[in-house]
């Protein structure tokens, strides 16, 4: 749902682009005076960056307040552990099946080089994911809101057997 | 006395050379640039050869897939050092006395690393991917040998180590002129310590930037391959996986951000000779090269927002540096260029809409980029196909298209020339098959398509047929441009 409306929005965007690039080149063989072009566009330029800055900033409270990480140093109240390794080739994971609603922490960590912990829905949409690092372990809150079996895909390039690197989860 | 002189008293005069240092810049120039599209043209039949296998036009099995993967890497990385690199040092020439000799030690050692890196994959079959993350590299379950990382690592070692001795001179010709490089970029009208003098040259300012990050980011990268190097044959001294994936990606993120940074010198240099309206250094102009320089820098951590353990302020500054530095591109340099361009009676020729093409082309990987960059979207985005979708807007439609340009303005001796017919094919085709590459790229990205995968599920493989066929068609284009450089850029007075 997110990457869709990332995907909309990324469109809509270039093809605002392409319209200015577009409006520009058709009248670039026109002549006008470049002191009078200079001075209505930076006039404009002035409101862009003005436009670009208020939004960066509405944009980036938005999306870090609350910051959509869990945090790390601790086990998140009312969370149900679930301990995740990456190996070459297989993941091994403590539990794999879980109640719809049910709040889930997943610990990552690697047990040799680093992989990617991806779960994927049904449909094949990614809902989450984080790294999974030798040394570290990266915690990763997540609640199914549907019954039915998840996949788990490798999504950090680990060598020959990468994209074999797969298994289910079952939420009930 | 010499903090009393101002800039513009010092760049009223250009460089002059002799003939034998001519010669021999002329010649640097061209090695450069004919390399450079030589293997640009490898590498993307690599490319090609890996959308097409995904999409199951080719079964080529997954070991060769990584290892084409892995060439395909480091190899488009490299050349747009390489190429990106003569753009720069062509224009900056003018200004400070650059040793063609440094230009020539630089290529050579590039040749070096690359038969070296080409032996560890094809030879020593090394597949750890150009950004050898660690410990992969010392984990291949018996695929390649430490040998085959060793020489590839190696290889990497040897190409950075030529840039810095290429920015040693840079640098040490740009104190010379300008008594620091602060100066050189203009922080002192950035300050209020001096007004802007317009005689400044916009090339001088991206020079100085370049020079500033990529050496530090090359040196972070030298580190780092060096520290890799002594764990693959010392595997006892283990190595902090958090750090070192910092060290690479901050390496990795400012080298290839730096080969555009280097290139656009060419849009700043050529677009206004086909207006007439000169593209002067201004206020916002200083503001922007000096944020980009301190940005593209801090910026990296970007790449590592799904490693959690990672400070939060490091996340938070990834995601917004990501925006800021957004800034620079779309209301600086894209916007000026647009401005000049704007009602300006253009003739356009290939080398003027490479250039403008260009600028469309980086301020259109901007847009991908930067909602990326954001925590919670690339929770799912990251290392999907969104993510080389985004690169290679910024590279196919934006680096590519400067150093074609530059090329192309070369080729003609410097002369405004009327596009031929099989340039405007070239443009047509190279234009119609990146927006296909791309936008297909981007597409299984929003799919949720993982990169990086040898075998595609069979939902995933329409799009990467599609890409394929874009893929092929952007090959076409580019073979057409690079042949018809080939032929004219040897005869061409540089």
């Amino acid at each position: 749902m997110l990457a869709q409306s990332v995907w909309i929005l990324t469109l809509l965007c270039l093809a605002v682009l392409v319209s200015v690039f577009g409006y520009v080149i058709t009248r670039s063989t026109e002549v006008s005076d470049y002191a009078e072009v200079q001075r209505k566009w930076y006039a404009i330029r002035g409101k862009w960056f003005l436009c670009l800055a208020v939004f960066g900033i509405g944009v980036s409270l938005a999306t870090l307040l609350p910051f959509p990480v869990a945090a790390q140093h601790s086990a998140t109240a009312g969370a149900s552990p679930v301990n995740v390794v990456g190996h070459q080739w297989y993941w091994t994971i403590d539990d794999t099946e879980y109640e719809v609603g049910e709040t889930i922490e997943f610990r990552v960590t690697s047990a040799d080089s680093t992989h990617g912990f991806g779960i994927y829905d049904e449909s094949g949409a990614l809902l989450t994911q984080t790294q999974a690092m030798p040394r570290y372990t990266n915690r990763v809150l997540y609640a199914f809101d549907k019954p039915g079996t998840y996949s788990v895909l490798c999504l950090e390039y680990c060598g020959l057997a990468h994209h074999a690197m797969t298994a289910q989860l079952t939420v009930k | 006395m010499a903090e009393q002189t101002t800039i513009a008293e010092q760049d009223q005069s250009l460089v002059t050379y002799s003939e034998q240092e001519q010669k021999l810049a002329s010649l640097g120039i061209k090695a450069y640039l004919m390399t450079s599209l030589l293997v640009f043209s490898l590498m993307m039949l690599a490319g090609v050869t890996l959308r097409a296998s995904q999409g199951t036009f080719l079964d080529i099995g997954a070991d060769l897939f990584y290892q084409i993967m892995t060439v395909h890497g480091a190899g488009m990385v490299g050349t747009a050092g390489l190429g990106g690199t003569a753009v720069l040092w062509y224009f900056l020439r003018k200004y400070i006395n650059l040793s063609s000799k440094v230009l020539w030690v630089n290529y050579a050692i590039f040749l070096v690393g690359v038969v070296l890196i080409l032996g560890s994959i094809f030879i020593g079959k090394f597949a750890g991917a150009w950004t050898f993350l660690y410990p992969l590299p010392a984990k291949s379950m018996g695929v390649w040998s430490v040998e085959a990382a060793a020489v590839f690592m190696l290889g990497l070692l040897l190409i950075g180590t030529g840039f810095l001795i290429l920015y040693l001179d840079i640098g040490i010709k740009l104190i010379g002129k300008y008594g620091n490089l602060g100066r050189a970029l203009g922080l002192p009208v950035v300050f209020g310590m001096k007004p802007i003098d317009p005689d400044h040259p916009t090339t001088v300012v991206a020079a100085t930037m370049v020079l500033i990050v990529n050496f530090i980011g090359i040196a972070a990268g030298a580190v780092v391959l060096v520290l890799c190097l002594f764990n693959l044959y010392q595997p006892e001294y283990e190595l902090d996986p958090l750090l070192i994936k910092n060290l690479i990606y901050f390496f990795g993120h400012v080298f290839i951000n730096a080969t555009i940074y280097s290139a656009v010198t060419a849009v700043y240099e050529l677009l206004p000779k086909y207006t007439g309206r000169p593209w002067k250094v201004s206020k916002p102009f200083y503001y922007a090269w000096a944020a980009a320089t301190l940005m593209v820098m801090a910026v990296y951590p970007h790449h590592l927002l799904m490693d959690f353990v990672m400070p939060t302020w490091l996340l938070v500054i990834g995601q917004i540096l990501s925006y800021c530095s957004g800034i620079p591109v779309l209301a600086v340099t894209a916007y000026g260029a647009l401005t000049i361009v704007y009602r300006s009676g253009i003739k356009w020729d290939l080398c003027s809409a490479l250039l403008l093409l260009s600028m469309f082309g980086w301020a259109g990987g901007v847009i991908p980029a930067i909602i990326d960059a954001t925590v919670s979207v690339n929770k799912v985005m990251h290392n999907t196909m969104w993510v080389p979708g985004h690169f290679h807007f910024y590279l196919v439609l934006g680096l590519l298209p400067m150093i074609l340009g530059f090329c192309s303005y070369l080729s003609a001796n410097s002369q405004q020339e009327k596009a031929s017919a099989t340039g405007k094919l070239a443009f047509g085709v190279y234009f119609v098959g990146a927006m296909g590459l791309i936008l297909t790229f981007l597409a299984s990205g929003a799919n949720s398509v993982p990169r990086r995968w040898a075998e595609h599920l069979p939902d995933w493989q329409f799009l990467s047929q599609l890409g394929a066929i874009a893929g092929g068609l952007v090959l076409v284009g580019f073979l057409i441009f690079t042949l018809q450089n080939l032929v004219r850029l040897p005869k061409a007075s540089i």
